[in-house]
C-alpha cells in the first residue's frame, strides 16, 4: 500500500502582491510592470519601513487612477526626509514640501491653481505622517475639509512623531513607550483617555470619502486610493504602517503587525462617505490583542513579569469597543 | 482714472487689475476691506477663472499661496501684525523656496498688548525672512507699488510685501488714479514661473539642504535681494515711462542737494514731514526729507550718496526694538558709517499715536539746536513712565502695567456720561 | 486747506459723511481727505471722522485739531465730550444736529461769539426720518454743510450720494441733503446771515 501524503493548499490571493491566476483588471497595482515607482527605489528609509510601503502603493494606485496626472504635497517628516536626501529624490511625479504643519493648506493651494487653470485632470494628494496630520497640521487639515477642497488627504500613521526620535503624537496609543512617554513609573507608556482618532474626526466633517486602511491589504489600499482619487472634493486616507525602529518590531514583521492590528480590532478598517460609515473589512479571525502587543518592544513592558493585567485589560476594551461601533465581526449564520 | 476712493478699496481695484490667480483669505484688521472688495470681485465673476479661498489662518492663508504659486499662479493675499508673525515660518518657506508671491501688509502695532492701530513692528519683525519690502508713502503709491510689486515678484521669483500703513492709508479716502486694466496689462506680462508643478515635467520642491549646500542656497537669495537694487529703479523708471507719474524706486529725495537737516522716513509719517519741511523752508530752514521705499532690500549706497552733504540726519520711525532702541535708525547708521555728520534717532507712531507737525517741527527744531536726546521718543509720557516705575518699585505683584496705566489714564480722562 | 471733524456715535454714520463730503469736494475739482478716528467701537458710543479740503494736494496725516468747521450729529455728546476743541469761534464754523434752540442745550454762550452765518442749529434727525424714514442725520448734515461753509456745492453732494448708494435710497438721502442745504440757506437769508435757533446779539 502506497502511504498517504496531506498536502495542504491554501488560497492567498487576497494577500497576495501578484497572483497570476487572476485577470488583469484584478491584480494589483504593484504586480504590474507599468507601475510609475513613484516613490523610488534609492530612498533612505529603514528596513521594513511600514510608512516607505505604504506610501510606494498609495502613489503608484493614485498615480494609475488618474492617468499619472497627479501632483504631491508632502508635510515634514519621515517620508518627506527619507525620499529626499539632498541632492537627490525618490520621487517620480510633481512633489513639494513646504513645512511641517501646512501641507493640507499647501494642496488647497495647488488645486486651486489647477482650478484657475482648467487643469483639473490633475489631481492633488497631501500626504503626512500622524504627527503632522493630527496635531500641528490639524487646523489646517480641518479647514481643507471644511471648504471641501479638491485634495485626498493621506495619512501614514506609526503613531508617534519617529524622524526626530519617537515621541508621543495626538496618535500615540494608550500604554505604548516613546521617549516623551517612557516606560516608567506607576503607569509607564502613553497615558489612557488622551488622543484623537481622526477617521472619526474626518467623517464629522462630512467630507465626501473617509477610508482606513493597512500596508498588509494591498488590494484593499489600492482600491481604497484608486477610489478617492477619482472622486472630487475633500478625501481622507488614514493608514497603518508599523514603524520597526519606533515600535521596536521586527522589521520583517511589519506586515505581520500590520494584520494582527486588524484582526485584534484595535485598528478598525472601514469606508465613510459624508460622515457615514459604508463598509467595513470584518475581522476574519478575532486575535486577543496581547498577540498584537507581543510583537512590539514599546509594549513590553506590560509583560513584566510581572504582566500589567489590568493595563491589558483595558487595551483589550478598546478593541472590543471598536469591533462593536464598527461591526467588525459579523455575526454566525443562523441556520 | 482719477478716483475719489478709500485706500483698501483702491489697492484691492489695482489687484484685481493685475490679474491674480488665487487669492487667499484670512481678516485681520486694518486689510479687512482688501480682501472683501477682491472677494465680492470674484463672486460676482469679474475675475474669471480666479480662485478665492477663504482660510482657518494666516498661517493656512500664505501655505495656500505657496502651493498655488508652485502650481504657476499669480497669487496674492493680505494681513497685518498678529497675521504676519502667525504666518512667519511660511514667509521664510516662501522666499526660500523662490516663490513670487505678493503680500498685502495693513502695518499694525504687535501686541501684547493688543493694538490695531498703526506702527512698523509688524514689517520689522519680519523684515529677514527674505521677502521685498516696500512701503508706500499714500495711497497712489500703495496702488502704483501693487503693480511693481507682481512685475518685481515674478522678475525675481522672490516675494514682496507691500506695506500700507494700517488705518491711516488703509482707511483714507483720497484721490487716486486707478490706471486701465489695459495699461496694467500693457506692463504686468503672465506670469512666467522658474520652476513649476506640472506632471507632465516632474520636479521635486522643497527637498532638505545640509551644511554641504545650504550657505550657497542663502547666499543666493541674498544675491537676489542685492539684484532687486538694481531692478527696482529701473522698474522705476519703467513705471514713469508707461504710467507717467513717478512711484516706487530705492528712495526718493526731496531737496537735499542743499540741506544741512535731512528726515528720514518711511510710509505716511512723510506726508506730515513735507508740510512741515515746507514751513520750514520757507523760514530760511536748510531742510530735506528722505523717503525710503524699499526697506528689504536696504539702498545704502544709495542712501549714502543722497545725504552725505548733510550735518545732520533725523531718522523717524515707527518701530522699537526693545532692549536696543531703532532699527530703521540702525540701519541707517550703518549706511552712513564714516560721514561726518550727526544721526538722530526718533521713535514715533507707536501703537497708531498721532505724529503730528507741531511735534515734529518741535523736535527738529531741538535737533538742530544739539539738544535732542537719542532715541529720542516722539510725545512719550514721561509722567506716565515714571509713575508706573514708582508702583512697580513699591509692590512687586504689582499686576500688569498695561493694565495699570490705563486705570491711571482712566481716572484722570473725563467721564462720558 | 478747511479742515472739518465731525462728532456723533456709532452706527449714525459718521465715517460716511466725511467720505461724502470728501467725494463732493472731489467733484468740486478740489483734492479732500477723509479718514475716521479709528477705534473697535461699537454702536452708540462717541466716534469721530475727519474731512480736509484743499485746493492743492493734501499731504497731512494727522487727525483734524484746529476744526474750521465741527458738525455735531447727535446733541447728546454736549457736555460729555470736548465737541469743539481746536475750532475757533471767531473764525470756525459749527453745524448741529438739534430740535432745541443753542439757549436750550446750553450752548449759547459758545455760539454767540460765532460771526454771523457761522452757527447752524437744525432738525437733521427729522429731516432723515421724513426722507429715509430712519435717524440717520449724517448725509442732511453734509448738505448743511454745504450751505454754511461754501466749500462744497449741493450738486456735487448729490453726486456724491448718487457714487455712494443705490435706487430710493440715493434719492432719498440726495433729497435729505437738499432740504438741509435749502433750510439753512433760507434761515441765512431770514436773519441776514445770522443765528439760526439763538437770538442775535
Amino acid at each position: 500500500m502506497m502511504s498517504k501524503q496531506v498536502v495542504k493548499f491554501y488560497q492567498t490571493g487576497t494577500f497576495t502582491v501578484g497572483n497570476r491566476l487572476l485577470d488583469e483588471t484584478l491584480r494589483t497595482v504593484q504586480s504590474g510592470i507599468a507601475r510609475t515607482n513613484s516613490l523610488n527605489s534609492g530612498h533612505r528609509a529603514c528596513q521594513g519601513c511600514g510608512e516607505a510601503l505604504g506610501a510606494r502603493y498609495a502613489v503608484d494606485a493614485a498615480m494609475r487612477a488618474a492617468n499619472n496626472q497627479v501632483i504631491a504635497v508632502n508635510a515634514t517628516g519621515c517620508l518627506e526626509v527619507f525620499s529626499t536626501p539632498y541632492p537627490e529624490s525618490a520621487w517620480q511625479l510633481p512633489w513639494i514640501h513646504s513645512v511641517f504643519g501646512n501641507a493640507p493648506a499647501v494642496a488647497s493651494g495647488v488645486a486651486a491653481a489647477l482650478k484657475a487653470k482648467g487643469k483639473t485632470q490633475s489631481k492633488v494628494i497631501a500626504q503626512g505622517g500622524d504627527g503632522g496630520t493630527v496635531d500641528i497640521g490639524f487646523g489646517c487639515l480641518s479647514g481643507m475639509f471644511e471648504r471641501n477642497d479638491d485634495v485626498l488627504y493621506i495619512c501614514y500613521d506609526n503613531e508617534a512623531y519617529m524622524n526626530t526620535g519617537v515621541q508621543r503624537s495626538g496618535a500615540t496609543p494608550p500604554a505604548a513607550r516613546t521617549m516623551t512617554t517612557q516606560a516608567v513609573g506607576d503607569a509607564p507608556g502613553s497615558r489612557f483617555e488622551t488622543g484623537k482618532n481622526l477617521p472619526r474626526i474626518a467623517m464629522a466633517h462630512d467630507i465626501p470619502y473617509v477610508a482606513t486602511a493597512t500596508v498588509a491589504d494591498l488590494h484593499d489600499l489600492e482600491a481604497k486610493v484608486t477610489k478617492a482619487v477619482k472622486m472630487r472634493g475633500a478625501r481622507y486616507i488614514h493608514i497603518f504602517v508599523p514603524c520597526p525602529l519606533g515600535w521596536g518590531s521586527d522589521p520583517a514583521h511589519t506586515i505581520r503587525v500590520a494584520r494582527t492590528a486588524v484582526e485584534s480590532g484595535l485598528f478598525p478598517v472601514f469606508e465613510a462617505e459624508s460622515g457615514k460609515v459604508t463598509d467595513v473589512t470584518p475581522i476574519r479571525k478575532k486575535m486577543p490583542v496581547e498577540d498584537y502587543l507581543r510583537l512590539q518592544g514599546r509594549f513590553k513592558h506590560l509583560f513584566g513579569p510581572p504582566k500589567k493585567t489590568e493595563t491589558l485589560a483595558a487595551i483589550q476594551q478598546i478593541a472590543d469597543d471598536n469591533i462593536a461601533r464598527y461591526g467588525l465581526i459579523e455575526a454566525p449564520d443562523s441556520e | 482714472m482719477l478716483r475719489q476712493i478709500e485706500g483698501s478699496q483702491a489697492v484691492a481695484a489695482i489687484v484685481a487689475a493685475c490679474r491674480p490667480e488665487v487669492i487667499s483669505c484670512y481678516p485681520i484688521t486694518p486689510q479687512t476691506h482688501i480682501v472683501e472688495t477682491l472677494s465680492a470681485k470674484v463672486k460676482k465673476g469679474e475675475l474669471g477663472s480666479t480662485q478665492f479661498l477663504n482660510v482657518e489662518s494666516e498661517f493656512a492663508a500664505l501655505s495656500v499661496l505657496i502651493g498655488a504659486s508652485a502650481t504657476g499662479a499669480r497669487s496674492y493675499t493680505a494681513t497685518a501684525s498678529q497675521g504676519l508673525l502667525f504666518m512667519a515660518e511660511a514667509l521664510y518657506n516662501a522666499s526660500g523656496l523662490g516663490l513670487p508671491i505678493v503680500m498685502t501688509v495693513g502695518n499694525r502695532a504687535i501686541g501684547a498688548p493688543i493694538n490695531i492701530w498703526n506702527d512698523h513692528s509688524d514689517a520689522m519683525a519680519m523684515r529677514d525672512a527674505g521677502w521685498i519690502q516696500l512701503f508706500a508713502e499714500d495711497n497712489q503709491e500703495a496702488v502704483d507699488l501693487h503693480i511693481q510689486a507682481f512685475y518685481l515678484a515674478e522678475a525675481l521669483s522672490c516675494p514682496v510685501m507691500v506695506c500700507v500703513d494700517g488705518f491711516i492709508l488703509t482707511h483714507a479716502f483720497e484721490a487716486v488714479d486707478l490706471p486701465a486694466q489695459a495699461a496694467v496689462d500693457a506692463f504686468l506680462p503672465p506670469y512666467d514661473p522658474v520652476q513649476v508643478l506640472d506632471p507632465s515635467d516632474p520636479v521635486s520642491i522643497g527637498a532638505m539642504v545640509g551644511p554641504e549646500a545650504f550657505a550657497e542656497v542663502r547666499y543666493l537669495a541674498h544675491h537676489k535681494q542685492l539684484e532687486a537694487l538694481n531692478r527696482i529703479p529701473d522698474l522705476a523708471e519703467a513705471f514713469q515711462k508707461h504710467f507717467a507719474r513717478r512711484s516706487g524706486g530705492l528712495l526718493s529725495p526731496d531737496r537735499l542737494e542743499d540741506a544741512e537737516t535731512v528726515i528720514i522716513a518711511m510710509g505716511s509719517v512723510l506726508g506730515t514731514m513735507r508740510e512741515v519741511a515746507d514751513q520750514m523752508r520757507a523760514a530760511g530752514d536748510l531742510i530735506g526729507c528722505l523717503k525710503i521705499v524699499s526697506y528689504r532690500p536696504f539702498p545704502a549706497a544709495a542712501l549714502r550718496t543722497a545725504v552725505a552733504r548733510a550735518k545732520t540726519v533725523i531718522v523717524i520711525e515707527k518701530a522699537l526694538a526693545a532692549g536696543r532702541g531703532g532699527i530703521l535708525a540702525a540701519d541707517v547708521k550703518m549706511a552712513l558709517e564714516g560721514l561726518p555728520l550727526r544721526i538722530q534717532t526718533v521713535i514715533a507712531g507707536l501703537g497708531g499715536r498721532p505724529v503730528t507737525q507741531a511735534s515734529l517741527k518741535k523736535m527738529i527744531e531741538a535737533a538742530q539746536k544739539g539738544e535732542l536726546d537719542s532715541p529720542h521718543f516722539l510725545d512719550l509720557h514721561w509722567d506716565v513712565i515714571h509713575g508706573e516705575l514708582a508702583r512697580q518699585r513699591e509692590k512687586r505683584a504689582s499686576g500688569p502695567s498695561a493694565e495699570n496705566i490705563l486705570k491711571e489714564m482712566g481716572k484722570k480722562a473725563k467721564p462720558i456720561y | 486747506m478747511f479742515q472739518i471733524r465731525i462728532h456723533g456715535r456709532g452706527g449714525q454714520g459718521v465715517v460716511t459723511a466725511a467720505e461724502i463730503l470728501s467725494v463732493a469736494a472731489f467733484l468740486d475739482g478740489r483734492f479732500a481727505q477723509a479718514f475716521p478716528s479709528f477705534g473697535s467701537e461699537r454702536m452708540g458710543a462717541p466716534v469721530m471722522s475727519f474731512c480736509r479740503i484743499d485746493d492743492r494736494k493734501i499731504r497731512l496725516r494727522e487727525p483734524v485739531m484746529q476744526a474750521d468747521a465741527v458738525i455735531v450729529q447727535d446733541a447728546t455728546l454736549l457736555h460729555h465730550v470736548d465737541l469743539f476743541s481746536g475750532l475757533n469761534p471767531e473764525t470756525g464754523r459749527l453745524i448741529l444736529n438739534a430740535s432745541r434752540d443753542a439757549a436750550a442745550l446750553g450752548i449759547e454762550d459758545f455760539v454767540s461769539s460765532f460771526p454771523a452765518g457761522h452757527f447752524c442749529g437744525l432738525p437733521a434727525t427729522g429731516i432723515a426720518l421724513k426722507h429715509i424714514g430712519r435717524p440717520l442725520p449724517n448725509i442732511a448734515l453734509v448738505g448743511a454743510f454745504a450751505a454754511i461753509s461754501g466749500q462744497i456745492t449741493l450738486k456735487s453732494v448729490e453726486e456724491a450720494v448718487q457714487q455712494r448708494f443705490t435706487g430710493t435710497i440715493a434719492q432719498k438721502n440726495s433729497a435729505a441733503a437738499k432740504e438741509a442745504y435749502l433750510y439753512v440757506r433760507q434761515h441765512q437769508q431770514e436773519t441776514g446771515g445770522g443765528m439760526t435757533h439763538a437770538a442775535a446779539n
